[in-house]
């Protein structure tokens, strides 16, 4: 995706999928297989046997897409949930833009997934009307039947396939209001069961006969490149059988297995070339943000004039570390390049990006390069580049055999992207009662799609009018930013700049509390009390909902019972992805620190289309959100980043891990997204429960300060 | 090469790979068995977690010479007809997301419920601390070692 930003290719997707997607047949349906089953549209086929399958066409990295998104088509074509099978998509160019990233999954297939399974109701119910000769609005469609109750009869979709196949395929099939049955249900997941015993398929356990195994060196110095290597005595090592330069910053090491692979990788001798940030470090970059020059910032939010407000002046400023995903299943991809085409099988968020930008560097057209999507170890945003995809495509040509990569746990941690530093510069003023007249959040540092050369959106980042709201209605509002540069790669962290966002400012609106006298969320309760709809970029942020998910949070939390003596809570809530969300913390002070017992989460994502799996993504947001909040700290000494392993970047474990109730507000508001959302309030929470515990402000994260000596 | 012998999952295997060669790749690349998961190559996550003799080991840091001779058992081979109690308690409470680390995680539950068969809250975060899971399925992994606990086990 190096062209084209996540809100871009989320309005593209939203565009395709209500409109190009619906009609088109499946690409390969050829005579026979028509002749044994009904395929409507790219989503769906039916099978004379009854047994139906429903393509995702999203990457399934945990979140739930291969259950969640095959229920909102079989809840349109009345299915019966046990007949559903799934078939992941790869590239295609059905679907629309397929990337999975931005909380977008269940937003952008909606309408598209709800047509596809209504076509194919409507069908159905026609093809019956015209075995039975009776009106078709006679007869009804329910559990994978179409029922005549007129006449006590009933004809399975099995047995109609060949009929229904003929029909035209509606191009505006009625579409559900009410009366959901399985949209909405807690269903389990579809891919347990094969995660429980092992048999699940990530993308580092694929095999493809006859392939190889490699490693590969990269410079460690970000920017670095090979300058020399003496592959003399690797290539005598057990099993190796190539060792050479893909591109100018790494060599591979191509073996029999992955040990060997690895082994031999350790032992080659690399001379290089470390270039021009050898000398960089976490303190210049954080200088770099301290001495960037404001005159440059960009508004790219504005409420009345804030320079005009008069009241009692407060200040604080912000700052946050580089972060990295670090999912459990590290980078890898196997590649099998055939002369004329190659087969790509990545664990990849963005397999038709991973299509195109391999293609013309490996010199085939993006229709010669087939790209599978593995079940995914772990995404946070990660797998929305494609290095390890490009990695594997150049190997497979050099070597002219099938290949799998695997990085190891520390060239994840060191060679990857990073959640961007950034420094908040915040200040309001507060009339006589305390309330704030204005409001300024001024946000310094280096913007991830303007590293990665996509045009910026009214100056800023094309991520922020998805990521940088303020819903409090204050008469001056000013949101800022002062573009920063960095040689360190960036990349989209689950919540993206959402999270930094809402550190700063949830942080900063607890300030403004304390220095009214004012009860925490009293005083943003207040704020959101009356309904009002703030326009930003092309959205509407409507305070209600805000309020209710913070009202939520704060009534299970029993936010006006007083706590146990030592214990503490904090609060805060942000809107981001179309959705709200709150929560509230609940500390104490140990001698170890800080100690979290309790997290009160909740969201408002419009319609749920399943329980089970959203309550999922809530438990583990909090516990991802608190981890960053707590400890990940990527931090840049020498040019290099320290922290290689789970010793010095430590995602929290059970020990840790508090207990989290999660919450959604029943809604019938089209779905919003739900991933990413429930993160941001966490860190201010957890960072103003803090300070009711200490009366000390936590400004900069993560809490637990460095860890880059481990 | 040498030659290496292996009971795994109660059938002898052979592997002639070096000496040192982890565990973790023996299982992984020369017998296909790949529900074990190379997560960090160090002991720090887990997610490699078998049994050597019935003891919880990390695969990632065991030379497959150690393992020599001993009785392995890894995720496909936990349940000896069908599902192992602690996987059908893990699919009773749906408890993976990515599930990257899940066979490492089942894997420690039921070294867990072998030695404390019902075991207390602080049992449980003492033992399964040693795993990591980026998910976050923390709360649902307590639950389904309690389901898996209760007499009976899961239904």
């Amino acid at each position: 995706m190096t062209s084209l930003s996540r809100r871009a290719f989320l309005k593209n997707s939203t565009a395709v999928g209500t409109g190009l997607v619906i009609g088109l047949y499946l690409p390969v349906r050829g005579q026979a297989e028509a002749e044994t089953a009904f395929a409507p549209n790219a989503y769906l086929t039916i099978a004379r046997d009854g047994k139906i399958t429903i393509v995702v066409a999203r990457s399934e990295m945990g979140q739930g897409v291969r259950t969640s998104l095959p229920m909102i088509l079989a809840e349109e074509l009345e299915a019966d949930w046990k007949q559903i099978e799934i078939v992941q998509a790869g590239a295609s160019t059905l679907f629309g833009d397929q990337t999975t990233g931005g909380s977008a999954s269940v937003r952008t297939t909606w309408e598209p997934m709800r047509k596809a399974g209504a076509q194919a109701r409507e069908m159905l119910i026609s093809a019956a009307a015209q075995v039975w000769k009776v009106p078709r609005d006679s007869c009804i469609a329910r559990n994978s039947f179409v029922v005549h109750s007129a006449s006590d009869r009933k004809i399975s979709y099995g047995q109609l396939t060949n009929l229904a196949a003929t029909l035209p395929v509606p191009d505006n099939p009625p579409l559900k209001t009410s009366g959901y049955k399985i949209v909405g249900k807690p269903m389990p997941r579809l891919d347990t069961p094969s995660k429980v015993n092992g048999s699940a398929v990530y993308g580092i356990d694929f095999r493809v006969p006859g392939m190889k195994y490699a490693a590969l060196a990269r410079c460690e110095v970000i920017g670095g490149q090979v300058a020399d290597f003496d592959a003399t005595a690797v290539k005598q090592m057990p099993g190796v059988s190539f060792v050479d330069k893909i591109s100018d910053s790494a060599i591979a090491v191509v073996a029999d297995s992955t040990w060997n692979a690895i082994k031999a990788r350790r032992a080659l001798k690399v001379t290089w070339d470390e270039g021009p940030n050898k000398g960089l470090n976490s303190k210049a970059i954080s200088d770099s943000l301290h001495n960037a020059d404001e005159s440059k910032a960009v508004k790219f939010f504005a409420v009345g004039g804030v320079s005009k407000a008069e009241g009692r002046k407060i200040e604080a400023i912000y700052e946050l570390p580089f972060m990295a995903h670090a999912p459990m299943e590290p980078g890898n991809c196997t590649a099998h390049f055939r002369g004329t085409e190659c087969e790509i099988w990545a664990p990849t968020q963005v397999p038709q990006d991973c299509r195109d930008t391999i293609a013309p560097l490996i010199g085939l057209k993006p229709e010669q390069v087939k790209v599978n999507v593995t079940l995914i170890g772990g995404g946070f945003g990660r797998r929305l580049e494609h290095d390890y995809a490009v990695e594997a495509a150049l190997l497979s040509k050099a070597i002219n055999a099938p290949v799998k990569i695997t990085w190891t746990r520390e060239d994840d941690m060191r060679c990857s992207t990073y959640r961007p530093v950034s420094l908040h510069k915040l200040n309001a003023t507060l009339d006589n009662s305390g309330w704030p007249t204005s409001f300024t959040h001024r946000i310094i540092g280096p913007s991830i799609n303007g590293q990665k050369g996509s045009q910026a959106v009214n100056g800023v980042d094309a991520d922020f009018p998805d990521e940088c709201s303020f819903i409090y209605p204050i008469p001056n509002v000013a949101l800022e930013h002062v573009m920063t540069e960095t040689p360190v790669p960036l990349g989209w962290m689950r919540s993206v700049y959402a999270l930094q966002m809402a550190f700063a400012s949830e942080s900063f609106i607890d300030e403004l509390a304390s220095a009214a006298g004012k009860d925490p969320l009293e005083y943003r309760l207040h704020l959101l009390a009356k309904d009002a709809d703030i326009k930003y970029f092309d959205a509407t942020w409507h305070t209600s909902r805000l309020r209710g998910v913070l009202q939520l949070a704060a009534d299970k939390a029993e936010w006006k019972k007083p706590l146990p003596p030592g214990r503490h809570r904090g609060v805060a809530c942000f809107g981001c992805f179309s959705s709200y969300a709150a929560g509230v913390v609940e500390v104490s002070l140990e001698k170890e620190g800080l100690h979290v017992h309790r997290v009160v989460a909740a969201i408002d994502c419009g319609r749920v289309v399943n329980p089970n799996i959203l309550a999922q993504q809530i438990h583990g947001g909090v516990i991802f959100a608190l981890t960053n909040a707590l400890r990940a700290q990527i931090t840049i000494e020498k040019g290099r980043v320290v922290q290689g392993n789970f010793d010095a970047y430590q995602p929290i474990r059970m020990n840790e891990a508090p207990m989290v109730e999660a919450h959604f507000v029943d809604s019938v508001e089209p779905p919003s997204g739900a991933g990413e959302p429930c993160i941001p309030p966490i860190a201010p929470a957890l960072c103003n429960a803090s300070y009711a515990a200490t009366k000390q402000r936590t400004r900069t994260l993560p809490i637990f300060g460095t860890d880059s000596d481990v | 090469m040498p030659s290496f012998a292996l009971r795994v999952n109660g059938t002898e295997k052979t592997a002639d790979v070096a000496a040192d060669t982890p565990l973790l790749w023996v299982l992984r690349d020369t017998l296909e068995l790949t529900g074990t998961k190379f997560g960090c190559g160090a002991g720090f996550c887990g997610a490699c977690s078998v049994h050597v003799n019935g003891a919880l080991t990390r695969s990632c840091t065991m030379p497959v010479s150690q393992a020599a001779g001993k009785n392995i058992t890894t995720i496909e081979g936990l349940g000896a007809n069908g599902l192992h109690p602690i996987q059908r308690a893990w699919i009773a409470e749906d408890v993976p997301q990515c599930g990257y680390c899940q066979s490492g995680q089942i894997m420690a539950a039921a070294a867990l419920l072998t030695r404390t068969p019902h075991p207390t809250d602080a049992q449980i975060t003492e033992y399964m601390s040693a795993n990591i899971c980026r998910c976050g399925t923390y709360d649902r992994i307590r639950r389904a070692i309690h389901r898996a606990a209760v007499p009976g086990g899961a239904k």
